[in-house]
């Protein structure tokens, strides 16, 4: 493994974006683009989901507010001793699109997993001004590089599933779906054979 | 009779266990190397890349290579005259809790109601193969769910014929996108009854990369599944390119006159694997 780079060249090539966004900035990214992620975001997967469901149904406030924020879809696993985390990479985002348009309507700005989201997400993030990005599954060893710190926030019995607060540096990702509705996954598979 | 002491096998399901997160297994950091070098997007190019660097860390480092540490799912192929001095079910479960636990990996099992985590990543799913002889091997397939949720089984009529086994795999694997994490293996199951073809397509995953079925027309098939998947351009992560897929592995059972089981088992580019013979 010695001729490997520490980074692929395409880290030449990121878009440099700081977290919460910028008013404005979001507008500027395109489904296809490369970026990299700088500043605070929330983590949730599955469970968090469902503990901060059951929070809004009882009319309760959230542990967080979502307004201008990134929610990045991860259950890292346990840091060692003298790291901040463990591995961190995406999970799959389809899990999630039943919880998506209520956050998004919260104010929530963006996510980020991997693989595909609704229709409905879709219709969600045009109406919200809102995007998706995917980052690299099964990298997890090299994202958790990424992350510079992690705070427990909420649901510290939900385990992995809990809601964190990571400051990252560097974090890459794609643009998978922008503001202007287009879906980038779509486009792929549309240009190919089947 | 040949006896072998429970703790030794709680020790090596401990070990296998931790260094299978952080460890990819030759065959596959050779097929993600292949993969890079024929990849025709220079962005997928760039992924598998990232990949490649990816397992480099996660073996110096001791980080798991995907934060899925998976459900563990064991094989045993026991000889028949072999005797286990205690009890190697629970030795088992001990030595994944055991690895889990010091090798810092992600405890991912929970109860399928509550949704309540266990804890401790068991209970590993176990299967065990009696054999003839003293033989007693052991493996562990640490599976990602990200990929296991887009397997899937049908039941053809005979009448499909291969046509419509390869149009059910094919399709299943491009479905699923960019979900399962591709490049992708796929392990497929033909055969046998409802169960037996399940088992088959995940005990298929064993394979090593790139060892084609010993089936002439077995591996053509292999072949033929292959270059279609990958000739779809979906894609490493569904970013497009020629590499969806790194291999598909199929295994094969006689099945009953009425019937053509087959299930697909989807595997991620992160395979994880270990296997020791007591």
């Amino acid at each position: 493994m010695s001729m490997l780079r520490s980074r692929p060249d395409f880290f030449d090539r990121l878009k440099k974006v700081t977290l919460p966004f910028d008013d404005g900035i979001l507008e500027t990214l395109r489904a296809g683009d490369l970026i990299s992620l700088s500043g605070t975001l929330f983590t949730g997967r599955d469970q968090t989901h469902r503990l901060l469901f059951e929070l809004l149904d009882q009319g309760k406030e959230l542990p967080v507010d979502f307004k201008g924020q990134l929610l990045y879809y991860v259950g890292p696993s346990p840091a060692r001793p003298g790291r901040v985390i463990g591995a961190a990479g995406p999970t799959t985002s389809y899990r999630m699109d039943v919880y998506t348009p209520r956050l998004l309507d919260l104010g929530l700005k963006a996510t980020m997993g991997k693989g595909a989201r609704s229709s409905e997400v879709r219709e969600s993030m045009k109406k919200n001004f809102a995007i998706y990005l995917a980052t690299f599954g099964g990298a997890g060893a090299f994202l958790s590089k990424c992350i510079v710190e992690a705070e427990l926030i909420a649901f510290p019995d939900a385990g992995p599933e809990a809601l964190f607060r990571f400051t990252v540096k560097n974090f890459p990702a794609v643009v998978i779906n922008d503001v202007t509705g287009r879906d980038y996954y779509q486009e792929i598979a549309s240009a190919s054979s089947l | 009779m040949r006896e072998i002491k429970s703790a030794s096998i709680i020790e090596a399901v401990r070990q296998m266990a931790m260094e299978a997160a952080w460890d990819l297994e030759p065959d596959i950091l050779e097929g993600l190397l292949k993969a890079r070098d024929r990849e025709s997007s220079a962005l997928a190019g760039d992924v598998l890349e990232l990949l490649l660097i990816n397992a480099d860390i996660a073996s110096r480092e001791k980080i798991p290579v995907c934060q899925d540490t998976g459900v563990s799912v064991v094989f045993v192929t026991l000889g028949q005259d072999v005797r286990i001095v205690g009890d190697l079910m629970a030795a088992i479960q001990e030595g994944v809790r055991l690895g889990y636990d010091e090798g810092f990996l992600r405890k991912s099992v929970c109860d399928p109601i509550t949704r309540v985590n266990t804890g401790t990543n068991t209970p590993a799913v176990i299967h065990v193969e009696l054999v003839e002889g003293d033989r007693f091997h052991i493996s562990i397939l640490p599976k990602g769910c990200g990929s296991e949720n887009m397997s899937g089984l049908t039941m053809l009529p005979p009448s499909a014929g291969l046509d419509g086994v390869k149009d059910y795999v094919v399709d299943l694997v491009i479905q699923a996108g960019p979900n399962p994490c591709p490049p992708v293996i796929v392990g497929v199951g033909m055969g046998g009854t409802f169960e037996k073809a399940a088992l088959l397509a995940k005990k298929s995953l064993l394979r090593p990369l790139g060892q084609l079925n010993p089936r002439q027309d077995v591996a053509r098939l292999e072949q033929e599944i292959l270059e279609r998947i990958n000739g779809a351009g979906r894609g490493v992560h569904g970013l497009g390119g020629n590499n969806t897929s790194l291999g598909v592995h199929i295994e094969l059972f006689p099945a009953h006159i009425a019937s053509l089981p087959v299930a697909v088992n989807i595997q991620c580019h992160a395979h994880r694997y270990k296997e020791i013979n007591l």
